[in-house]
């Protein structure tokens, strides 16, 4: 059979979940696909756009496995661009000149951004937000910059803005239009939105017209309003709205619509029966669709008509759920109450800044639309009852009131969901697709759901509901969510956490014989032994404690690859003596340790012999130094950079702050480590944003940051408050971190935590600052007790002759360990490879 | 003459490493046996002893790590990267095809006594 010729012009989030469909479809043998990519790069997430400025790298956006095109023998043209259509040869001419001819052509064109014909728009420093290339752009040019302003507050316009504003930028908003997200939500939660935007530190113009942008010396310095106003800046992001890119469709006299796209019916056909269009570039039933879900139902229904299936496209589902600056908006359905003879019940809490909306039927029986502003974490199942038409609760308005009023009574669990409910809109997967996927493939992760039926892999909003679904089958077949810490304790950490506090457990013994069972193993001993360590405070070195230690936490060091053990003295916020440089010295050329400056402002001295390690600290100790607890999962240091008294841009002494919270927090016991910095300014030199809490100083006080992350996943810390005075930022740092240490799961960073903690930022701020847990005073209390028990664990060690015992390579023997051997290098040494151990051993044999 | 070299051999090997209160429930240290790293492990009920060299970082570590159970079975994990063994055989429990060396040893009036020859492997 010959193939025919599929050419699919453009591969965005569209293009590609169509040949994704395509290759799919048991029809896809009798073509052969050619596609054209007009980026440098194959498809990437575009909805996550945002995420880019936030740690992520083009290749984590990236859609497209490599290789997956060249596996699947479709043609990729990267970097190539179609420029026309011959419709009547068939052929499709690109940007290079390359012709290819087609028997069926897809237009996946997407959009491109709308600039408004703002005069002054071609200056240097005017972006667009559409493309990774064009957030490459935005980022380089805002090194230089320090105000930015984003025309247009839609969606898009608050992404940019969120972008901007995460680079350190003084950024303004400004809005044509009364109000922000005029599209989604209504006078009131725009307002909402606003406040909670504001507070963020982000300027918010509406009802702005832009008529001019001023430049100097070709680049952006000002814009000025239709109204006189004006605003000095740096650089200009438009994202005023898009424009279906429809020029190819055009100039080869496809039927276009009055205000753009390419006019296809309800199987994606264009005028042409041979050419297709999806996604953005296709209009519609009069409208064209940004959102990614009804692109993606256009994909499909056009894989259907090429392979000779019937399926229409129906009524798209325009719901949304974003955070856009930190703050969830959702908005679905009637969201403004356009329907005659709806009714509105709404509740706002301009306090908290939450302002929920139902939009329900005359008889308030079902639910039409609503929005959601501040707290949008019933929209899965807002959205459920909507679309699925369920019978709203006798009293709707307890869907949306605050929990506490009413507890959970009135709210339709998952099992009232019927089987074809539609869980996932951006895969299309059905609730009971779901369920039997997870029991006949006995899935019990909801990665493994994902994994097995897609849902939940477009925008991720439904990833909630994916795990109720998951525990409600797993309930029906007798099985739960397994949380255990291991087969020793049938407990979460934080169940064992709380049953430690409340009950007064003090070992180890004691809470396994009333809690679980066994001798205990290599995972739950260091976390239990975390966990006493964190409320009680007792010394690890104890003899009930120290046989649940890691061997680090045992011999008070970092073990090595070879076995040997490395020493890290404290050095609080990075300063130290010019004495205390030349003590470290004379003590690693001592005991010929080899040196080395960490990351963290301390210094690292390897190659310590077990039996050497007191002596060192005797050493040490006697320099003024205190243990580091480079070995624990624990606080381990707070960077900062010189501060203000020294460099000439510091604005605070964020030296002395580091030096006051690293002793504070010394020796606290923690799920895992916890690392820190105070920046002096808002240079940021101390890279605090990366720190498990970093503070970066302002003319007016601290900022404070909560839950980022350097190592292996990197992840940008939160602003969590803002111009703090250094006792209330002490206050909260107390909070914070005990509240961290109580909930977390074993091993698990802030940054791991705060991704799972329903609610994000709010949330914390909620608990920590309103107290709306009632905890703080408890938590205050419990970070007093630990840091009025603080001692350094290893001069305890040093004064105390049975501890000391332990530091023994050998119980029979003083010999030293002749497996620790080390090879000079560059002026030190390092340890011997197995190879060239065994090599000396061969020579000294010989 | 062989047996009674072997008689020998078994007086001469037995050695006295520590007191058993030298060694913590639950915790392990190593002694020189025969010139050989031996890790000897102290469980609630019993004292194990089995080569200290860990087969998977090539260090010799195994008395460092952390003892406990599996499943019933007693073991301790290396400290390096957490494989676990078996104390009564060695047998590595995260990979079958590995298996440390175990040592005779008992504990007489307070003394612990490690014999400085391997055991022979068991199936």
């Amino acid at each position: 059979m010959t193939k025919k010729r599929l050419v699919v012009v453009g591969n965005g989030m569209v293009g590609h979940k169509f040949l994704e469909l395509l290759l799919e479809d048991p029809q896809r043998e009798q073509w052969e696909v050619v596609t054209f990519c007009e980026e440098p790069r194959l498809a990437y997430d575009r909805v996550n756009l945002t995420t880019f400025f936030s740690g992520k790298t083009a290749s984590d956006l990236a859609l497209v496995e490599p290789g997956f095109y060249e596996e699947a023998g479709i043609t990729v043209r990267v970097g190539d661009r179609a420029a026309s259509i011959d419709r009547a040869r068939r052929l499709v001419t690109s940007g290079r000149g390359t012709v290819v001819p087609y028997d069926k052509l897809v237009l996946a064109t997407g959009s491109s951004p709308l600039v408004p014909p703002i005069p002054g728009r071609e200056a240097q420093g005017s972006f667009v937000y559409r493309t990774i290339d064009d957030l490459e752009a935005i980022r380089a040019y805002a090194q230089a910059a320090r105000t930015g302003v984003v025309i247009g507050g839609g969606l898009l316009g608050l992404e940019a803005a969120n972008a901007l504003n995460q680079m350190g930028l003084d950024t303004h908003v400004v809005e044509f239009a009364p109000r922000l997200l005029s599209m989604q939500v209504d006078e009131t939660g725009g307002q909402i939105l606003r406040a909670k935007i504001e507070a963020l530190g982000v300027s918010v113009h509406t009802g702005k017209n832009t008529s001019r942008i001023v430049s100097a010396d070709g680049r952006v310095a000002e814009i000025v309003f239709a109204d006189g106003g004006a605003l000095v800046t740096d650089m200009v992001v438009f994202s005023a709205g898009i424009r279906a890119r429809d020029e190819i469709a055009r100039d080869c006299g496809l039927e276009i619509g009055e205000r753009g796209g390419i006019v296809i019916d309800d199987r994606c056909l264009t005028s042409d029966p041979d050419i297709l269009a999806i996604g953005e570039c296709a209009l519609y039933r009069g409208r064209t669709y940004g959102l990614v879900g009804p692109g993606y139902q256009m994909a499909r229904t056009a894989v259907a008509t090429l392979c000779g299936e019937e399926v229409r496209l129906g009524l798209f589902d325009m719901s949304t759920k974003l955070k856009l600056l930190g703050v969830d908006v959702a908005s679905f359905g009637d969201a403004q109450a356009t329907r005659p003879g709806s009714r509105v019940l709404s509740f706002t809490d301009s306090v908290t800044g939450v302002y929920k909306k139902l939009v329900v039927s005359t008889d308030r029986q079902r639910l039409l639309g609503g929005v959601l502003v501040g707290d949008a974490s019933s929209y899965g199942q807002l959205l459920q009852l909507m679309q699925n038409q369920i019978a709203l609760p006798p009293r709707p308005e307890e869907l949306i009131l605050p929990q506490s009023a009413f507890g959970t009574r009135g709210r339709p669990g998952i099992a009232s969901l019927p089987d074809g409910a539609t869980v996932c809109t951006c895969q299309n997967v059905a609730k009971g697709t779901i369920c039997r996927a997870i029991c006949d493939e006995r899935l019990e992760s909801v990665g493994a759901v994902k994994l097995a039926t897609r849902a939940g892999t477009g925008c991720g909003s439904c990833t909630p509901m994916l795990g109720e679904i998951l525990a409600a089958e797993m309930k029906k077949a007798g099985k739960s969510v397994s949380k255990h810490l291991c087969e020793h304790f049938p407990h979460s950490r934080q169940e064992l956490y709380h049953l430690v506090r409340v009950q007064q457990i003090r070992d180890f013994d004691d809470l396994v014989a009333k809690h679980g069972r066994g001798a205990g193993c290599e995972i739950c001993k260091p976390a239990v032994a975390s966990i006493l360590a964190s409320i009680w405070n007792e010394s690890v070195q104890d003899e009930k404690h120290v046989g649940l230690q890691d061997t680090n936490d045992r011999f008070l060091a970092n073990i090595q690859r070879d076995g040997s053990y490395s020493v890290v003295p404290r050095v609080p916020g990075g300063e130290i003596t010019p004495d205390q440089l030349i003590a470290l010295g004379v003590t690693a050329k001592k005991f010929c340790l080899y040196s080395k400056i960490t990351g963290a402002q301390r210094v690292d001295l390897f190659g310590a012999r077990l039996e050497q390690l007191p002596d060192i600290w005797r050493d040490l100790i006697a320099a003024g130094f205190e243990s580091g607890h480079a070995y624990g999962k624990a606080l381990r240091t707070v960077k900062s950079c010189v501060g203000s008294t020294w460099c000439r841009f510091g604005v605070q002494d964020s030296v002395s702050l580091a030096i006051r919270l690293e002793n504070r927090y010394k020796g606290l016991r923690s799920p895992h480590k916890l690392k820190s910095a105070v920046s002096g300014c808002a240079r940021e030199c101390a890279e605090a944003q990366g720190k498990d809490f970093g503070v970066i100083a302002t003319e007016k006080g601290y900022n404070l940051y909560l839950c980022g992350n350097g190592g292996m996943k990197p992840q940008h810390a939160q602003l969590f408050a803002t111009d703090l005075d250094e006792d209330t930022l002490v206050r909260y740092l107390d909070r914070f971190l005990m509240f961290y240490v109580r909930t977390a799961d074993r091993l698990q960073r802030t940054a791991g935590w705060f991704n799972n903690l329903e609610g994000g930022i709010e949330y914390l701020r909620e608990v920590l600052i309103e107290d709306s847990l009632g905890i703080c005073a408890e938590l205050e209390a419990e970070m007093a007790h630990v840091v009025a028990t603080y001692r350094c664990e290893w001069k305890e060690t040093v004064q105390d002759p049975k501890k000391l015992d332990r530091f023994r390579t050998f119980v029979n023997s003083e010999a030293p360990d002749q497996s620790l051997v080390y090879i000079r290098s560059r002026a030190q040494h390092r340890p011997a490879t197995w190879k060239e151990k065994a090599r000396l051993s061969r020579q000294e044999v010989g | 003459m062989k047996a009674v070299a072997k008689a020998l051999r078994g007086l001469r090997t037995w050695e006295d490493v520590c007191a058993l209160r030298d060694v913590l429930p639950g915790t392990g240290v190593c002694a020189l046996v025969g010139g050989r790293q031996v890790a000897v492990v102290r469980t609630a009920g019993a004292v194990y002893a089995l080569d200290n060299f860990d087969p998977f970082s090539n260090a010799f570590v195994l008395s460092r790590g952390i003892v406990g159970d599996k499943g019933g079975i007693p073991k301790i994990a290396s400290p390096i990267y957490k494989q676990s063994f078996d104390l009564r055989t060695g047998r590595c429990l995260d990979d079958a095809s590995v298996r440390v060396p175990t040592y005779p040893v008992r504990v007489e009036e307070g003394r612990i006594l490690v014999r400085s020859e391997p055991d022979a492997p068991t199936a």
